[in-house]
């Protein structure tokens, strides 16, 4: 591994890896994801390795662990390159036969095909219904590349943005690109990324600061792990990138505690990118400076909310603290810090690589690209997606995710996790937009989908979201703690069939003071999913309420 | 820029000098605003929400805390509106189940004409003001009182190893308490973990 000094270098240096990547004909893709790992995934790696070496293939065969192939229902998921052969649910028994039928014989062995009634047994990735309907500009480096190689990710066109951005444009030329493409925080809030990048560079400062905001805590949200996980090489190089533009020279990544081999990951990443001269001093001899360091929470989920994450990178108690100065202009130590999710930073090297105008033709009116979305719920094909914005979710629910399991109706959709809210199955032909959906009460938040069936109780969902948040929240401020204590308690008396009318109107008081009242967005919103659910799904509601005064 | 704005608050023009929160300049007009977790030694904390006030800024209607909004050019305050009123009965009466004797939010229950028995009765007797803690770390920074847990299950505990050392000697929390909650919960860890008096002559 050589440090590169220069875009020639950078050029070269890219070609030479290219040209190696080449001589390794076939690759053996096995998915790391979470869920694969858990049945199995981990020790289909050491199988295949064996059998690929006793068989004398190793010259010509890479068996490769990745980041999470998507697919998680039909787990763990093999995937042989270069045809792009996709097989589901292999257990240690199937390897010798994967590895003497399609690597030694280029057969294809039909039974761990995908199948399904419309479309029978389908061979290539491409053809399956889940991904074939998907637009995949982030997630289709996780069936490629070893997140442990930055090799990987530069024979993938990896790190090319950055040295475009460092060598061919200003940094108002970056920001200005960002600003056209209208990239907006793929997080929760949706807030246009450019105009908040704007705001630290304008900030007078010497120090600024630039975040990755990879606090993914919230039932059924897993995309940024998918992104970390898979390549984090992207989440760095827009990192870098924005760093740039805002005249930032040092950089966090924030995690969760939990998440040890998360960190380990992004680590190495950080590791071979200094190696390579892609991070610190000088950086591929631009003359741009720029550090990361990675952080852990403490282990709540406010933790994620940014004026809480800044104080816990200064070494304090996780506690939001009231935002009237913004945190681009004043966040960690008082200095002007520009906080983004991950997923948003991924966006970054892909606009910057093919353009604003290019970028700006994905998705809808006001929401441009595409977004992640994890699926879960009563859903045959869980697992995480990427679609362009504007697809309807009937789309993502029934083309993507492939209906609902057992046969079951669809009764809703509940996007934003604790604090979004569920929508009838009636209004399942909206599309996905940020602002379409937050109109319906059911704002995407950071992409969590989940799918309900006529089985499922919106009371009970309601509960459950609230109980999270009960002990997720800090506990700082007075409408939220003992709001979120006395919504639950009415709640359970309407459940027991119990609650009275007043008790609806008792909730519904609480909700508005949270709503106007809280400290920070966890309070504010943590009122949302029974606001929805009250306008949307009353009559569960009323039809338990006691009938005595 | 002057150092000098201009607002409005209850309808009065004022001047105050940029920095200045709602607050201070509501207390130097007179004008009472309730709260419970502000005090004049220690950083504004935001947590009891009682101060919250109507702002009109910029043509935009919101509500915001007195005791942290900075005060800028041409700000409209309203510290008393049936809105701000509902705001701050509602907080009083969800207190009021949890410390249903403290004096201050009986007194502000009979302001706000709130109720006493509206939400189930969970009293821990405290009202995680973090007056306490505050003054503790803020001021005397010796860390003796903390809160635990998260959420719903947030509570103040002594540090027993800190509070053996320092609080015999010190007790300067205890008048800051707006409940009786402090003194009593120091009495339990002393029963507890053996603060004892004896520690208090050596210092």
């Amino acid at each position: 591994m050589q440090r590169i000094n220069s875009y020639e270098e950078f050029v070269q240096i890219k070609s030479m890896i290219e040209s190696q990547k080449d001589s390794k004909a076939r690759i053996i893709s096995i998915c790391g994801g979470a869920g694969c790992l858990s049945k199995d995934g981990s020790n289909l790696v050491s199988l295949f390795r064996e059998t690929i070496e006793k068989s004398g293939l190793s010259e010509r065969v890479e068996v490769k662990l990745t980041g999470c192939h998507g697919i998680c229902s039909f787990g763990p998921s093999v995937i042989i390159y270069p045809e792009e052969i996709c097989y589901l649910k292999v257990k240690g028994d199937d390897v010798k036969e994967i590895v003497d039928e399609t690597i030694v014989k280029e057969r294809i062995v039909e039974r761990l095909l995908y199948e399904d009634g419309s479309c029978g047994k389908v061979a290539y990735l491409k053809d399956i219904p889940f991904y074939k309907k998907q637009t995949r500009y982030i997630l289709g480096f996780n069936t490629k590349i070893d997140p442990t190689s930055i090799e990987d990710y530069i024979a993938h066109g990896g790190y090319s943005a950055l040295a475009k951005a460092l060598f061919k444009m200003s940094p108002e030329k970056v920001l200005e690109e960002v600003k056209k493409a209208n990239l907006r925080g793929r997080g929760g809030g949706g807030f246009p990324a450019g105009q908040k990048w704007e705001t630290t560079r304008n900030a007078k400062s010497d120090i600024k600061y630039v975040i990755v905001n990879g606090h993914e805590g919230e039932p059924g949200a897993y995309m940024d792990r998918a992104i970390l996980g898979g390549n984090p090489h992207i989440v760095l190089e827009g990192l870098i990138i924005g760093a740039y533009a805002i005249g930032a020279s040092q950089g966090f990544i924030y995690l969760r505690h939990d998440a040890p081999n998360l960190k380990k990951n992004i680590e190495t990443a950080i590791d071979k990118a200094k190696k390579y001269g892609f991070l610190g001093k000088n950086i591929m001899g631009s003359g741009f400076d720029f550090d990361v360091e990675v952080h852990l929470d403490i282990g709540i989920f406010v933790s994620g909310e940014s004026s809480a994450l800044m104080r816990s990178i200064e070494g304090r108690i996780p506690e939001p603290r009231p935002k009237y100065i913004r945190t681009s202009i004043s966040g960690i130590f008082e200095k002007p810090s520009n906080l983004n999710n991950v997923e948003t930073w991924a966006n970054v090297p892909l606009i910057i690589e093919r353009g604003a105008e290019w970028y700006s033709k994905i998705g809808t009116e006001r929401s441009k690209g595409t977004k992640l979305i994890s699926l879960s719920g009563k859903i045959k094909n869980a697992g995480v997606i990427e679609v362009p914005f504007g697809v309807s979710l009937r789309e993502i629910v029934y083309e993507i995710g492939g209906g609902l399991r057992d046969g079951k109706e669809l009764k809703a959709v509940h996007f934003g996790s604790a604090m979004g809210g569920s929508i009838p199955r009636e209004m399942i032909d909206t599309p996905l937009d940020f602002d379409e959906c937050a109109k319906l009460g059911a704002p995407i938040g950071a992409g969590g989908l989940l799918v309900l069936d006529e089985t499922d109780d919106i009371l009970g969902l309601v509960s459950y979201f609230l109980d999270f948040l009960s002990t997720e929240s800090c506990g700082k401020c007075v409408p939220c703690r003992e709001g979120i204590r006395q919504i639950r308690k009415l709640l359970s008396k309407i459940k027991e069939g119990i609650g009275t009318k007043e008790d609806v109107e008792k909730i519904k008081e609480i909700c508005e003071v949270q709503r106007k009242a809280s400290l920070c967005a966890l309070g504010r919103s943590a009122s949302s999913p029974i606001e929805t659910a009250f306008k949307y799904f009353w009559n569960e509601f009323e039809s338990r309420l006691t009938k005595e005064k | 820029m002057s150092d000098l704005v201009n607002i409005t608050i209850d309808g009065k023009e004022v001047k105050a000098e940029r920095g200045m929160t709602i607050l201070q300049v509501a207390m130097r007009e007179g004008i009472e605003i309730p709260m419970l977790c502000y005090h004049k030694e220690l950083e504004p904390y935001g947590g009891c929400r009682l101060c919250t006030v109507e702002i009109e800024s910029r043509g935009r209607k919101s509500y915001v805390v007195s005791c942290l909004y900075p005060v800028e050019e041409g700000l409209v305050v309203r510290t008393r509106t049936p809105e701000v009123d509902k705001i701050r009965r509602l907080i009083v009466e969800l207190l009021l189940a949890r410390a249903p004797e403290a004096q201050e939010l009986l007194k502000l229950k009979e302001e706000y004409g709130a109720k006493g028995d509206r939400f189930d009765k969970e009293p821990i007797f405290c009202v995680l003001c973090g007056l306490c803690v505050r003054y503790c770390s803020e001021v005397k920074k010796k860390y003796a009182i903390s809160f635990v847990e998260s959420g719903v299950r947030r509570e103040v505990r002594f540090i027993p190893e800190i509070a053996k050392k320092e609080c015999p000697t010190c007790k300067e929390c205890f008048p800051l308490c707006p409940t009786s909650y402090l003194q009593a919960l120091y009495l339990l860890t002393q029963a507890f973990c053996s603060l004892s008096p004896s520690q208090e002559i050596k210092g």
